[in-house]
């Protein structure tokens, strides 16, 4: 028994992986909602620390004001921006489905796009405003 | 016919046993956080490039302060909801599951705990 060949394994029909799909668009908004959520949990730390610098004195303040002006720190905070602006309004196309709106195919499809776009606008406009000196009035 | 015990139907908790708690709790601290949010962004962008001075002044508003303080628990409690959904979901050793809940609770608690320090400590006494 032990010299008999093995028999070729038998190819059997495999379900397509999740790789070869091509993406609904309420399926990458619902992915991004979730990888946002998770991006702003780590962003309350920064938060925390911002909250923090400000209760500690000048020197600390100076120090979070100065890494958060670099180009990695900008880079960071628009990175936020972008996941809270995108959290926000995704979060209430999810409360209009709780409440039994917009669940019909084409209007999910429409409001993902317009999650997404409006999204990435707010964003640019925000940090639009602060770099162009519209930022800053309460100071 | 249900077949469910009446016991059961009392608790109303489902087969999941946590019944619709956590749903609610999302969904509520989600909606508080919709006009906390708008006034946050408005805040953060108001105090662009501001000095330590204007920070504290804006800070020590008590409507401020209340309104910050506000954002952050309720902040940490949605993250906290959302942070289980996704444990559970990826990590399915119970030990391991038990160990990242305790975790990010901890994390929860210990950021809530300092930023109402710092919101008191700006603040400043009386």
């Amino acid at each position: 028994m032990a010299d008999t060949p093995h028999p070729a394994p038998r190819v059997r029909p495999l379900s397509p992986h999740i790789g070869i799909y091509r993406w609904p668009i309420t399926m990458a908004t619902s992915i991004a909602h979730r990888v946002t959520g998770g991006g702003l949990a780590a962003g309350t730390v920064l938060l925390c620390w911002w909250l923090v610098a400000v209760a500690s004195g000048p020197q600390p303040f100076n120090t979070f004001v100065a890494l958060a002006a670099t180009p990695l720190g900008q880079l960071v905070l628009f990175g936020f921006t972008w996941a809270l602006c995108y959290h926000l309004l995704n979060g209430i196309r999810h409360l209009a489905w709780d409440l039994g709106y917009g669940f019909a195919v084409p209007t999910a499809n429409r409001t993902g796009i317009l999650v997404v776009v409006s999204s990435v606008l707010l964003a640019v406009i925000a940090f639009g405003l602060a770099y162009s000196g519209h930022g800053g009035y309460y100071q | 016919m249900s077949l469910e015990t009446p016991l059961h139907r009392v608790q109303g908790m489902g087969s999941a046993h946590s019944g619709v708690g956590h749903f609610w709790r999302q969904r509520v601290t989600a909606a508080a956080l919709i006009p906390l949010t708008i006034w946050f962004g408005i805040s953060a962008l108001g105090l662009v490039g501001a000095h330590e001075a204007a920070t504290l002044a804006f800070l020590s508003q008590p409507l401020n302060a209340i309104l910050m303080a506000a954002f952050v628990v309720i902040l940490l409690f949605h993250l906290a909801l959302g942070l289980q959904v996704i444990i559970e979901d990826y990590v399915h050793g119970n030990g391991s599951k038990l160990f990242l809940l305790l975790l990010m609770r901890g994390f929860t608690i210990a950021a809530g705990a300092t930023s109402i320090f710092a919101l008191l400590r700006i603040a400043g006494p009386l």
